[in-house]
């Protein structure tokens, strides 16, 4: 008896001094499973985060709201309003017109090339669609919206230069006419600057020194190396020497030239661009961009453009223009719709989604069309019907390794047998659609046999049980009570498709398409492109205002994407039925 | 009372194996019409296996194969000129777990007549189901929510609602495997009251683990062991005077 009391005891401690381990062990594990819950969380937020904050530029623009004179002369050239003569017309010069117009003063024809690049000559064919659309429009006064130039909607959106504004106290006076104007501050506004400009020039010159020396040190070891060595460290000395001079300004006058920041006087509605400050920090003298209306003023500013001229892609008098029309009312910020209603373009400000939208919309409605039927069939008649021989053993391997394969394998068969042999029409959704269903096809056989699999064998006993035939027990009760299974399996395959980009590239929906395809049967057989083909070319693009498109396709993609998911999780609700 | 009962179902030498694994051997026997016939054994005897012969479930079973001769009423019940579909509208089953299909009530009883043909109206069909809830006992309790899921009742309900299925194609046999295992006595009692009923009209075959439900139900008992019949008779004297010592010591509670 007392054996076992003590064993019952000892058999009582060992438990308990292994239960505090035990435990332990298992928080530990909680903790891990937290741990990485709250990293993939983390992981997600930083993901859609910058994503969202990149592109959320693009969801807006500046437009330009711009009063056309459409002469009949210009645009209607036979005279007959007809169609055909309006497609004759001149759109650009009416568009060129109403831009000097603005302003008037731009002459020379290098300026008036910057000026009319403050929009796209793509609008030209809008402002023509617009007058076909309404020709008793013509030799009137027609308010016609365009979004400016992506350049000068970077620059307002401050994405473009550094710049910075300083609001001057104390009064400006103004002398000169014409091309130079002398300018004087009642403050010593411009003294920081100078120091700014006076060192910037220093550093620029200490520069230039040391690569001259770097260069006059392997002449002297004698490095085998070009000859020009010594020519070229003589002349960077040379450039050094200047630099310095200029910044010592012996003269009494700092000279502003391309490569140092642009300092722009802006008072009276007009912009002064300066080309001398004078060592005392009190005058200026520049030439006006935009003549400024009056002499004496007490509310003015002084623009710095940190960017230097030279390293910047538009031009000072560009940016003056620009904010000029802001100032007028003309510019303003809205809602980017072109985003939604254009198909691509080679310009960023009029390129949209709605070709990327409509090509992926039609090839995920044949992908579904041919997969999902002949998905299900199959896995019906694996799962129910087919007798297990090796056959279809062989089968089962089969579609569980093509599951597996790398998806541009099937753009390679598109490429080979659709396009090569059965002559399909390339690049079009239709082609699209059987090369991703293809891709499809296994994860649906499979994603449905578990479907099935898991429908338990008492329903199909009690179908049999009263005399249900094989077919009916199928689809009278085992497909009702698998539908929510094979609805999520379906439309996970599908968003799959939707994201997939490398065979499509295979079979051509690469190309730059600029027409949306229509929403109708035609629409199959139409060149188009889809949501992630349009993204990798958008992030392709050169000019930078591709940048924010690119993340705000992104965007739209996620959200079609989430909403395929939304759409899986409420028909899994509705069809579930508690058994 | 001595009734000559008329023989509803005959059966010689069946052998049933599973991949060539014998699990009935030759087995002969002759079940009345309107009685009912119990098959008692222990695990594993072959009991299950002889019911599912006779409405050919076996079919649905990989790698089973059944030689010998079942005839009902004088037709082969194994004939492959005959469709189990039309065989399964005559033999009906009841199986151990109550399944309902997730369907209504209504619906439930419904489906056999539906894919049968049995009614030219939905009028005829909602006698039909109201005949068998009736005969099945379960109409008065449901009928005023035909429209809810079937598996919203309770077990005993569920395998009334089954019977009352089963029923409804209006078939000759009944075969019920362990109808009563997954109930408490209660719905045991009624279930049972109810094959008491239902054997004026239809011939059932009952399985049973329960040597006193046999006792309380049957008119004649097959006693099978390790695949093979043993005895068959009346069941009083099954159980009162066995004539092989193995129904003996089965009956008396040494084994099983």
């Amino acid at each position: 008896m007392t054996d076992t009391a003590t064993s019952s005891i000892s058999i009582r401690a060992a438990v308990e001094e292994r239960l505090a381990q035990r435990y332990r062990a298992e928080s530990r594990f909680r903790g891990y499973g937290i741990g990485a819950v709250l990293l993939s969380f983390l992981i997600l937020v930083f993901l859609l985060g910058s994503i969202t904050l990149q592109g959320l530029s693009a969801f807006s623009v500046y437009e330009l709201d711009l009063d056309v004179e459409l002469e009949a002369s210009l645009v209607d050239p036979v005279g007959d309003r007809s169609e055909t003569s309006l497609r004759q017309g001149s759109y650009s010069r009416v568009l060129q017109n109403a831009m000097r117009e603005q302003f008037p003063e731009v002459r020379d024809r290098r300026d008036l090339r910057a000026l009319f690049q403050l929009y796209t000559p793509l609008n030209a064919p809008r402002l023509m669609q617009a007058v076909i659309d309404e020709p008793a429009l013509i030799d009137q006064t027609h308010r016609f919206r365009m979004p400016i130039s992506d350049e000068m909607d970077l620059y307002l959106k401050g994405l473009l230069v550094e710049e910075r504004v300083i609001a001057a106290s104390g009064g400006l006076s103004l002398a000169g006419d014409g091309a130079v104007i002398d300018l004087r501050s009642d403050t010593p506004i411009f003294h920081t600057l100078l120091e700014d400009l006076r060192t910037l020039l220093n550093a620029e010159a200490d520069a230039l020194d040391a690569r001259a020396r770097g260069l006059e040190v392997q002449e002297e070891v004698g490095l085998a190396g070009d000859a020009g060595n010594a020519d070229r460290a003589r002349q960077l000395r040379q450039r050094a020497l200047l630099l310095r001079e200029q910044a010592d300004a012996a003269d009494g006058r700092l000279a502003l030239d391309g490569s140092m920041p642009s300092l722009i006087v802006e008072a009276g509605g007009g912009a002064i661009k300066l080309t001398e400050l004078t060592v005392d920090g009190l005058a200026a003298r520049g030439e006006p961009l935009l003549a400024p209306q009056g002499e004496q003023f007490y509310d003015w500013s002084l623009r710095v453009i940190d960017t230097p001229a030279d390293r910047r892609r538009v031009s000072d008098n560009q940016l003056v223009w620009t904010r000029a029309l802001v100032a007028r009312g003309l510019v303003k910020q809205r809602f980017n719709g072109y985003l939604f209603t254009n198909a691509d373009s080679r310009e960023p400000e009029l390129a949209g989604v709605k070709g990327a939208f409509f090509g992926s919309i039609l090839t995920m409605l044949v992908t579904m069309l041919l997969s999902v039927p002949i998905g299900v069939a199959a896995a019906i008649y694996l799962e129910e019907f087919a007798r297990k021989t090796v056959f279809t053993d062989l089968i089962e391997v089969n579609i569980n390794n093509l599951a597996a394969v790398p998806s541009i394998v099937f753009g390679l068969l598109g490429l080979a047998v659709f396009i090569n042999i059965f002559g399909m029409p390339r690049s079009a959704p239709l082609l699209g659609g059987v090369v991703l269903s293809l891709m499809t096809l296994p994860t649906m056989i499979i994603a449905t046999r578990a479907a099935l699999k898991a429908v338990p064998p008492s329903i199909r006993q009690a179908a049999l049980g009263v005399g249900a035939s094989r077919t009916q027990t199928v689809f009278h009760h085992v497909l009702p009570l698998a539908a929510p299974g094979i609805l999520t399996g379906s439309i996970i395959g599908l968003a799959r498709a939707l994201g997939e980009t490398a065979p499509l590239l295979m079979i051509g929906m690469v190309a730059f398409i600029a027409d949306a395809p229509s929403l109708d049967l035609s629409g199959l057989t139409e060149p188009a492109t889809v949501m992630p083909v349009q993204i990798y070319l958008w992030y392709d693009g050169a000019e930078r205002a591709w940048e924010a498109r690119t993340a705000a396709a992104i965007m739209i993609l996620l959200v079609m994407m989430i909403g395929f998911n939304a759409l899986a999780i409420y028909l899994r609700r509705r069809f579930e039925r508690r058994w | 009372m001595n009734e000559q009962q008329d023989i509803k179902i005959k059966v010689r030498k069946v052998n049933v194996f599973y991949d060539d694994v014998p699990a009935l051997i030759d087995v002969s026997i002759d079940i009345p019409d309107r009685s009912v016939t119990a098959f008692i054994g222990p695990s594993g005897c072959g009991k299950s296996t002889f019911l599912r012969c006779l409405n050919r479930m076996n079919d649905t079973i990989e790698g089973a194969r059944v030689e010998g001769s079942l005839t009902i009423d004088g037709e082969e019940v194994n004939d492959p000129a005959l469709d189990p579909v039309v065989l399964r509208a005559r033999v009906g089953m009841v199986f151990q777990k109550p399944n309902p299909f997730p369907k209504s009530i209504y619906d439930n009883v419904a489906y056999g007549p539906r894919i049968h043909g049995l009614a030219q109206s939905a009028e005829q069909l909602d006698v039909i189901v109201e005949e068998s809830l009736r005969k099945a006992g379960l109409w008065d309790e449901v009928s005023d929510r035909l429209q809810q899921p079937g598996t919203s009742l309770s077990g005993g309900q569920q395998q009334r609602l089954v019977i009352a299925r089963a029923i409804a194609v209006n078939p000759e046999v009944i075969l019920m495997d362990e109808p009563c295992s997954a109930l408490d006595p209660i719905a045991t009692a009624r279930i049972e009251e109810l094959i008491d009923e239902l054997r004026e009209n239809y011939t059932i075959i009952i399985v049973t683990h329960s040597m006193q439900q046999a006792a309380r139900v049957s008119q004649k008992t097959a006693f099978f062991h390790l695949g093979e019949l043993v005895e068959f008779g009346p069941t009083e004297s099954i159980f009162t005077n066995p004539q092989d010592q193995r129904t003996q010591d089965y009956v008396m509670g040494r084994f099983g």
